[in-house]
């Protein structure tokens, strides 16, 4: 592992233990109610390349049992040198044995097969996205069903193409496998695990 | 660091003055720092954080290494404002003992204060160490029993 040049690294959590914790809860709610947007109140500068609600999410969720792929214009030493310094994450070249992967925007997401979908036997060992989207509104054009909603619930991302819709609805058909997405944007964030079904609507009243 | 080769350059001394800082009696440590006034204002990257250290030895010095058992240790990384970044770590669960090492770790690598600390904490703390290692080099010394073989004189 290269020594880590702590001259370009920043502070992480103000309160460790206490700002994790609230993470945490934050992003147990994004994942069991899908398509919600929380807001991460912090005081926290992250490096250049993440924003606060990637940074703040690997500072909670990554550690050293945990491999991290960052995609090449996000793969800079200043967020290397975070991660490694904070996380003790390491660090692989290639999406497939990653545990996060993470992303600057949505055009980047690698094909649904290079990404590592769990184990028959242990789903849950698959990859998390984290991924950057220029925003987030809870009302638009995606509309979401699974567990965790009721009836139906409506999202906007910014970014978002009709190959991102084909590569959810490809990685929701293949549950329980699958990788599951934290869009984030900003100070927000929003989940979209694999159980959610999404559809690309046009109109506001859709709702049949 | 605009110069790869400076840290490696500065790796003896640095090693040499936070094992010193480390092996200092927690107090001794604080009460020569106290000595400066100017302390400059820091920010902590990692905030002073405890665990264990599993700590290995090998019988005799030469041996084969084995885990003698874990020790708790504490460590901590703070940037002075505007300066270099100091790094603590100290046996135990002293938080404050381990803020004090990397306070004077980053304040020796910074030129502005780098001559106060050696004056004010380095040096005094050297010499306590010295008189407690020839303390202590006495007390050994007056209890050594010298075990010799006298020639015997049958052949």
């Amino acid at each position: 592992m290269p020594a880590i040049d702590l001259d370009r690294v920043g502070p992480g959590f103000a309160d460790p233990v206490h700002d994790a914790q609230r993470v945490f809860r934050s992003l147990l709610t994004a994942m069991a109610e899908p398509g919600r947007i929380v807001t991460l109140d912090l005081p926290l500068v992250p490096p250049p390349g993440l924003s606060l609600a990637q940074c703040a999410t690997l500072l909670t969720l990554a550690d050293r049992d945990t491999p991290v792929w960052l995609a090449p214009s996000i793969d800079t030493p200043d967020v290397a040198d975070f991660l490694a310094f904070h996380c003790a994450s390491p660090r692989v070249g290639s999406p497939l044995g990653a545990r996060f992967v993470v992303l600057p925007d949505l055009a980047q997401l690698p094909a649904l097969d290079t990404l590592d979908l769990g184990d028959p036997a242990y789903p849950d060992r698959s990859s998390t996205l984290i991924v950057e989207v220029t925003e987030l509104a809870e009302d638009g054009p995606l509309e979401l069903q699974g567990p965790g909603i009721p009836d139906r619930r409506r999202l906007y991302a910014g970014g978002w193409s009709t190959a991102t819709t084909r590569f959810a609805a490809a990685n929701h058909a293949g549950f329980p496998l699958g990788v599951d997405l934290v869009l984030c944007c900003a100070d927000a964030l929003a989940a979209l695990p694999r159980t959610c079904r999404i559809t690309e609507s046009t109109g506001a009243s859709s709702c049949t | 660091m605009t110069d790869p080769a400076a840290p490696e350059r500065d790796l003896p001394e640095r090693r040499a003055w936070l094992g010193l800082l480390a092996r200092a009696p927690a107090h001794a440590l604080r009460a020569a720092l106290t000595h400066i006034d100017d302390r400059p204002p820091f920010t902590w990257l990692r905030q002073p954080e405890c665990g264990l250290v599993m700590v290995q030895a090998r019988s005799g010095g030469s041996g084969a290494r084995f885990n003698l058992g874990e020790a708790s240790a504490t460590r901590c990384v703070l940037r002075i404002d505007g300066g270099p970044v100091g790094v603590g770590h100290v046996l135990g669960t002293d938080a404050g003992q381990c803020g004090d090492i990397a306070l004077c770790d980053a304040m020796l690598q910074d030129p502005r204060y780098a001559d106060a600390v050696r004056e004010q904490v380095l040096e005094p703390l050297g010499s306590q160490e010295q008189e407690r290692r020839a303390e202590r080099a006495g007390r050994m010394e007056r209890s050594r029993v010298d075990f010799f073989t006298l020639v015997r004189g049958d052949d």
